[in-house]
């Protein structure tokens, strides 16, 4: 009987909301989540849009990132919903069980088109014969690093670490202590509250010749010498004689933005905030290669998909929206305010960005670039989280410290799966 | 009872309203105050009350329709060391902040009774915090409890040559650490109203005491303390189901790491927080609501059991 | 931090000075500044600039308003405090009129079933508005409250609280003064509104700054149901200000001071009167 409910209400929310649109102009609604330069750059975008398409006009709607996936959902079941929804790659298995999204229509977005033009990695966002979605910018990881400190600890500015034992040397050069023995400047801003977690699943593990999980994304395969070695090499960054401490200054990024931290590990999307630090100059290189060379990263995007609840005119204009913010143009602008790269390697892989000494490296790094597939990517990172806080906090080894992660983090892909 | 409501009103002027004895007149005014309140209740407390039940046997998940599974959410609750763990801590906000904060503000209140000089400044000074918004508040205290060289606290330890405490950044520091940030923000309401009940008391009981050669220590604890305990009984029982309930200000303080570190400052409130509006497990979340419902239930009248009067 | 107990002060009146009741007043004074340290620094911090903020002094070296020029600049605190006023000025009125109207009707009327609704509405002070958000939830899913003032207010719009607190007020008003008004030929409604309200007007008036008190400063419902920064309340919007702010301590504290000390200083020109509404609340609920 409550299931009857459940639906009756429903259906009738949505006969109340799914009233006809004007037939002249043709009114969609976009949504992502908060980040201010993300907003910006989407503002331009639609004043361009609207520019050329006067019949059609867009509203911007942000949630913040933390509630954002609620919303979404809680606003399908008033019988709302965007045309057009922004929405993190790792995030499609629910979006399409949830019936929030539609694929896209491929006479509009011909496959073949979009595997030669994008990223590999918008592999993602197909489920069985369907495109559900496509980024205007895809995301990497590279090393910050704080040139002024670095000269202050007699390092050369323009030659940052190459390797992971250059990048202890450098953190153990540039960290600082008062005479009461607390830090009071970081060789390395870290922790996995941060985008270390993502550091150490794509990048450690495989350095240090492992994996972070099976071949078929169904088992989590780090609980091994490899994942071990590669988390006690984490730990000694943040362990005694480490080169950084977990939770200085709250956040890494709040760390190095203060110039209390001589690096950090982040992504494309900080340069916005980054760009704004006037009190030293920084740079940016590739994630540190291990001791044979070997360089690895981890990329990700989110992506734009259209609505379960788009149709007619409305539809159109939402596929013609999205057709828009996924062109060279719009990723052009969206580099320029936001700093993630293009999706399309046309947009990505110019003279000019090659160039760029703060873009290449992240260009770079999307060449050997890896995705992981989450399921539930908050409490995966949350497990990433914990195994480094019981570390930290309850000197739990380090091998049953992965193996507890491994555990927890396995029941959460059993879950997952069993309910497909 | 709404039926009464439309009926009375086009009838009013009319002879049937006339016809009415008085007593009949009144309990129709009596119903037609009450009517929109009795919808109210209805709608809004009772039917979401019996939904919330309700919904704790289902596994709602906001995307696909619900179906019932019986005890399945409790079993699962039970089995969850997560839950468990939640459980202590939300005793540990209850069983630490509650003794610490009415002692702390009986001290104060029986002091600030007697002092008169600046009395209203004083009292203002201790009643500020209850004025301020805990969210806000929470991020200031978060502030305060970081590592040098940005910690105010911290700062303080190191510079008067102390060890640096970890706070937020430990297991066992941190829940104290928040609860100290909910104790900060109640003091001040339990003051005033300890003071209310302090005034209260005739002051011939004193007077009488006195007589009979009572010493001011006999005096608090035969007198005022007895006699304080209607006011006590109160604040125990609203700063216990204010303690059961803290949310805002873990929120606020760990949103990196949401309760934690590692689950140690999670309270029940925030994990029906993230099982409904994170996860979307409606029907998990439910039955957590439930247990919380049976958990305040059972405090409070465990509470006033003890402390009933003899 | 006061424990010091002088046991030959209690009865003592009157102004002498004794060495004693200095200490307990010396004491007092430094648990009333350590009370109000938070605030300060609060204040002082969002004087500071990014670099100043490590520059641990209460007094800042060259306080700026710099910080309240950016946070105020793109209006969202302005439209948040109007958000939060209007939703608890809105409440609290309804509370004033419902909670006061059901209190009277229980406490002066005689009917069958006044006992009945006296204890179903007493009732639901056993549950939890967190058992409910999850329902609450779903109801405003449906009626399309979501993200809109309606959602934020209609759960509190009456409270079991005020009723009863009401009810005991009007309990103590003298039957004569309405049998009095009734002979005079006063409808129900009138005597309520005209003759017994203003009897209770120092209760009104504690019922008015509580409901207001407990809506400016709701956190978990208004998180719950506003989506929109359109439609955040002071609370919430300060705490997605300061996620946002991505831990720019001078910047989150100017969030939080603009969300605090407006209202601070109103409340302390109030400060007797929420005083006594608080100690008439506490004391009768």
């Amino acid at each position: 009987m409550h299931n009857l409910t459940l639906r009756a209400g429903l259906s009738a929310g949505i006969g109340l909301l799914a009233t006809s649109a004007t037939a002249q102009q043709v009114e969609i609604e976009y949504w992502q989540y908060i980040f201010d330069t993300r907003v910006q750059a989407m503002d331009q975008l639609i004043e361009n849009f609207e520019a050329a398409n006067p019949d059609i006009s867009v509203t911007q709607t942000t949630f913040p990132y933390a509630d954002y996936q609620t919303r979404v959902v809680a606003a399908n079941l008033a019988g709302q919903g965007p045309d057009v929804v922004q929405l993190f790659y790792g995030w499609t298995d629910n979006f399409v069980r949830g019936e929030l999204i539609q694929p896209l229509d491929p006479e509009v977005f011909p496959h073949d088109e979009i595997e030669a033009e994008f990223f590999p990695i918008v592999s993602a966002m197909k489920r069985g014969d369907d495109y559900y979605g496509l980024p205007t910018a895809v995301r990497s990881l590279a090393l910050f690093y704080n040139k002024d400190l670095f000269e202050a600890a007699g390092l050369d500015p323009d030659s940052p670490p190459e390797t992971l034992d250059e990048l202890v040397e450098y953190g153990r050069a540039t960290i600082q202590r008062d005479g009461g023995g607390n830090m009071t400047s970081a060789g390395m801003a870290l922790g996995n509250a941060g985008q270390d977690h993502q550091w150490w699943r794509e990048v450690l593990i495989r350095q240090f010749g492992g994996q972070p999980y099976s071949d078929d994304g169904l088992g989590v395969a780090y609980n091994d010498a490899a994942g071990i070695a590669a988390t006690e090499f984490q730990s000694t960054l943040y362990g005694d004689d480490g080169i950084g401490e977990i939770g200085f200054m709250d956040e890494p990024q709040a760390a190095f933005r203060a110039g209390l931290a001589a690096m950090t590990i982040d992504g494309t999307f900080r340069l916005g905030a980054f760009g704004e630090i006037d009190s030293f100059d920084w740079g940016v290189t590739e994630l540190p290669a291990n001791a044979d060379g070997m360089r690895s990263n981890y990329a990700s995007y989110f992506a734009n998909a259209i609505g379960a609840r788009a149709e007619g005119a409305e539809l159109e204009a939402a596929e013609r929206f999205l057709q828009y913010i996924t062109s060279q143009e719009a990723m052009a602008i969206w580099l320029d305010v936001v700093g993630e790269l293009p999706a399309r390697r046309d947009a990505a892989l110019t003279d000019a960005n090659l160039a760029d000494p703060v873009y290449a490296p992240f260009l770079a790094g999307l060449d050997y670039a890896h995705t992981t597939v989450f399921v539930d990517e908050i409490a995966q990172r949350q497990v990433a989280l914990d195994m480094e806080t019981r570390i930290v906090l309850q000197d739990q080894p380090i091998d049953e410290a992965v193996a507890q992660a491994a555990e927890e983090e396995q029941a959460i892909l059993d879950a997952f799966y069993e309910d497909q | 009872m709404a039926s009464t409501l439309t009926d009375a009103r086009p009838l009013r002027r009319g002879r049937v309203w006339d016809h009415f004895s008085i007593t009949t007149k009144r309990v129709i005014w009596a119903w037609a105050f009450l009517a929109l309140p009795v919808v109210f209740y209805g709608v809004i407390r009772f039917y979401p009350t019996f939904q919330a039940f309700n919904l704790s046997f289902t596994d709602w998940d906001l995307l696909r329709p619900a179906q019932y599974i019986g005890f399945e959410n409790y079993r699962t609750l039970l089995a969850d060391p997560e839950f468990w763990q939640v459980f202590g801590n939300t005793f540990a906000y209850l069983v630490i902040g509650t003794p610490i904060s009415l002692v702390i503000s009986f001290v104060v209140a029986y002091h600030l009774d007697q002092v008169r000089f600046m009395h209203a400044f004083l009292r203002a000074l201790y009643f500020l915090p209850f004025l301020t918004t805990a969210a806000a508040m929470a991020w200031v205290w978060r502030w305060f409890y970081q590592p040098v060289p940005i910690g105010i606290i911290n700062s303080a330890l190191s510079g008067a040559g102390l060890p640096t405490q970890p706070f937020l950044r430990s297991t066992e520091q941190a829940l104290p650490a928040i609860m100290a940030t909910a104790v900060w923000a109640g003091l001040g309401f339990q003051v005033i109203i300890f003071m209310a009940g302090l005034r209260a008391i005739p002051t011939t009981f004193y007077e009488a005491a006195r007589i009979d050669g009572l010493g001011a220590w006999a005096i608090l604890r035969k007198i005022t303390l007895p006699l304080l305990k209607p006011t006590t009984v109160f604040l125990v029982v609203f700063s216990s189901i204010g303690f059961l309930r803290i949310f805002d200000q873990v929120y606020n303080m760990t949103t990196n790491d949401p309760g934690g570190p590692l689950n140690s400052t999670k309270p029940l409130v925030l994990m029906i927080y993230q099982t409904a509006f994170s996860s979307f497990d409606m029907g998990y979340a439910a039955a957590q609501t439930v247990a919380l419902f049976t958990i305040l239930l059972l405090v409070s009248l465990l509470q006033l059991w003890v402390l009933r009067a003899k | 931090m006061t424990a010091l107990t002088d046991p030959a002060r209690v009865l003592t009146t009157g102004p002498r000075i004794r060495p004693g009741r200095v200490l307990t007043w010396t004491l007092l004074l430094i648990g009333g500044v350590v009370m109000v340290t938070p605030l300060l620094f609060m204040f002082s911090t969002s004087l500071k600039t990014a670099g100043q903020v490590y520059d641990l002094r209460l007094i800042p070296a060259a306080p700026t308003v710099a910080n309240y020029v950016e946070v105020l600049s793109d209006g969202r605190f302005l439209r948040w405090f109007l958000n939060s006023m209007f939703v608890a000025v809105t409440v609290t009125l309804s509370n004033v009129f419902f909670d006061s109207m059901v209190g009277y009707t229980l406490a002066k009327f005689t009917f069958r079933g006044r006992y009945f609704v006296f204890i179903a509405i007493l009732s639901t002070l056993m549950i939890p508005t967190e058992m409910l958000v999850i329902p609450w939830y779903l109801m405003s899913a449906q009626f399309g409250w979501i993200d809109t003032y309606w959602g934020i207010m209609f759960p509190g719009m009456m409270t079991a609280f005020g009723t009863f607190l009401m009810k005991q007020f009007f309990e103590t008003v003298p039957d004569d003064f309405l049998e009095a008004a009734r002979i005079d030929g006063l409808n129900e409604f009138t005597i309520w509104w005209k003759i017994a309200m203003p009897l209770v007007a120092p209760a009104l008036s504690a019922l008015a700054i509580f409901t207001f008190l407990g809506n400016w400063t709701a956190f978990f419902w208004p998180l719950i149901v506003t989506n929109s920064a359109d439609r955040y309340t002071l609370p919430v919007g300060l705490s997605s200000f300061a996620v946002e702010q991505s831990i720019q301590w001078e910047m989150i504290m100017t969030g939080a001071a603009l969300a605090t000390v407006p209202t601070l200083i109103v409340f302390l020109v109030l400060q007797r009167y929420i005083v006594r509404g608080v100690m008439l609340a506490g004391l009768k609920g």
